[in-house]
């Protein structure tokens, strides 16, 4: 079992979370050419090793977070909101 | 090399079965090959033995970082099926079946094929529609199929939970022909079919780097020192984004997620089929091994890892969907539980194809369904570098499928890995 920390909530089983994916894409804009679109849709990089990725705390505060965490040993190095706003909401909190 | 055969096995019984040959040699790397395989599982090692075989083809070597049958060769739940749907998919993966047929006879090694049949599960009338529509699609390719009503199902498999299942059975969608093989035999026997036609199988031999001119490869760094290739073909699932990126090729359409498999103690025969449902959030593949170990396996562990250990909630799941279906099991005892690293793909469906590099062909994205397509996976892939164009099945399994929109989602679960199960 992972054990995610959620900014909002505390340390929680992964159980609880479900996985998002890479958290490092961003999206072109609307008008941007079909390749831009096929590579941020459908290309990865897949990383072996520390990588950022999102999880939504599903059975719990339900916020976005944005975990990094290695692929290889599983170990989490960091953990906060996703969206600035709510990041700074639980910075208040605590 | 000395062939298995009735004689043999009577003549090595005088000296204690102590005259065989090795199954297969264990040569120094040569400095340069005409092809190098990278990935000595069962992908890479039938790819060897077809190019040999179909092929002629000679000065082939099969680069393997650990052991033969050390990887995903050792790491599934034996099942060989074609019950697939769409175009390209389902021609491929009924070649593989038949291929599987014939393929004891074909290696001169006993893969232990049994057709026992895969026997799918439906619980409601639009999963009874649904597999209807899919198994009539191909009945009309040619590959048999059939529905089960309730009746038959419970004359064929009685100990199913038809009592008081939170998701009462209804039938089933059977393919006969369909059902496992021996995983070990199936690589060991590639292993010693492509070696006794000249191919050099080096084991323990990791590829640490890939030298590249503009667009196309010269050598690969291993473990085991420099060689050059004219051709190189990676079948390396699991860990191509890795190597990929080894060669300075960027991103894939593939994540690399585990897979876990269980296995019990063994017990008298239970189950003669290959049993498979999935509803409600379960997901479960259930058949009985020749010594009599309860095999099974269910969903991923649903985030991206490279971890070759599984996850604890997923032992949980799997131990329930098994009591939900086979209360029966409720007292087994599991004896091992692994997980192995596969590509998934963007669509649920593979890569055989060309890449950017003119001397470099990829053989990826397996997702759940690496093993039944082993045999044909290396045939066509075999075929790709042979002939440099891709056979008509495999011409749409390649990496601009997804810019031309000809994605091949066969569970339409869009382009999120996980969901591809």
């Amino acid at each position: 079992m992972i054990r995610i920390k959620c900014p909002y909530c505390g340390e929680r089983d992964h159980s609880e979370f479900t996985y998002g994916g890479d958290a490092s894409i961003k999206y072109p804009a609307l008008d941007a050419p079909e390749s831009e679109w096929t590579k941020a849709i459908f290309f990865r990089e897949n990383i072996r090793g520390m990588q950022k990725e999102t999880w939504h705390h599903t059975n719990g505060c339900r916020l976005w977070l944005e975990v990094e965490r290695s692929t290889i040993t599983h170990e989490i190095k960091s953990v906060k909101a996703c969206h600035p706003q709510i990041e700074n909401i639980t910075k208040n909190k605590s | 090399m000395t062939r298995f055969n009735a004689w043999n096995v009577f003549k090595n019984g005088f000296t204690g079965q102590k005259s065989w040959d090795r199954q297969w040699r264990d040569p120094e790397p040569k400095k340069e090959y005409d092809i190098i395989i990278v990935g000595g599982g069962l992908h890479g090692l039938a790819t060897a033995y077809y190019l040999a075989k179909n092929h002629n083809k000679k000065n082939i070597a099969v680069l393997e970082k650990g052991w033969i049958g050390g990887g995903n060769a050792g790491r599934n739940t034996t099942i060989v099926r074609s019950n697939y749907m769409m175009p390209g998919n389902h021609e491929f993966y009924e070649h593989s079946l038949k291929l599987w047929e014939n393929l004891s006879h074909d290696l001169n090694y006993n893969v232990m094929f049994s057709q026992r049949a895969h026997v799918s599960l439906f619980h409601s009338p639009g999963a009874r529609d649904g597999a209807a529509r899919r198994y009539n699609i191909m009945r009309l390719h040619g590959t048999d199929a059939e529905l089960w009503d309730l009746g038959t199902l419970k004359k064929n498999i009685p100990h199913l939970n038809y009592e008081d299942a939170r998701f009462p059975i209804m039938g089933a969608a059977v393919q006969r022909r369909a059902g496992n093989a021996r995983h070990d035999s199936a690589v060991w026997g590639y292993a010693r079919a492509a070696d006794s036609l000249g191919v050099d199988i080096l084991q323990n031999c990791e590829v640490t780097g890939v030298k590249r001119s503009q667009n196309n490869i010269e050598s690969l760094d291993t473990s085991r020192g420099t060689i050059k290739a004219k051709k190189v073909g990676f079948a390396v699932a699991g860990h191509t984004s890795v190597l990929w990126q080894m060669a300075g090729l960027g991103n894939l359409p593939i994540e690399s997620h585990k897979l876990q498999a269980f296995v019990t103690e063994s017990i008298k025969p239970l189950l003669d089929h290959v049993v498979v449902y999935g509803v409600g959030g379960a997901h479960f593949y259930i058949s009985q091994s020749d010594k009599g170990s309860m095999v099974f396996g269910g969903d991923l562990d649903w985030y991206k890892s490279y971890a070759q250990r599984g996850n604890l909630p997923i032992v949980q799941d799997s131990a329930e969907a098994a009591m939900a279906i086979m209360p029966c099991l409720g007292r087994i005892r599991l004896l091992r539980h692994w997980a192995g690293v596969m590509d998934m793909s963007m669509d649920g469906s593979f890569f055989i194809c060309k890449t950017p590099l003119s001397n470099l062909y990829l053989n990826a994205g397996w997702n759940y369904g690496g093993f039944k397509a082993s045999p044909a996976s290396g045939w066509y892939f075999a075929d790709l570098i042979a002939n440099e164009q891709p056979h008509k099945h495999v011409q749409n399994h390649n990496l601009e499928r997804f810019e031309k929109g000809i994605n091949i989602d066969e569970r339409g679960a869009g382009p999120d890995p996980k969901l591809h199960g």
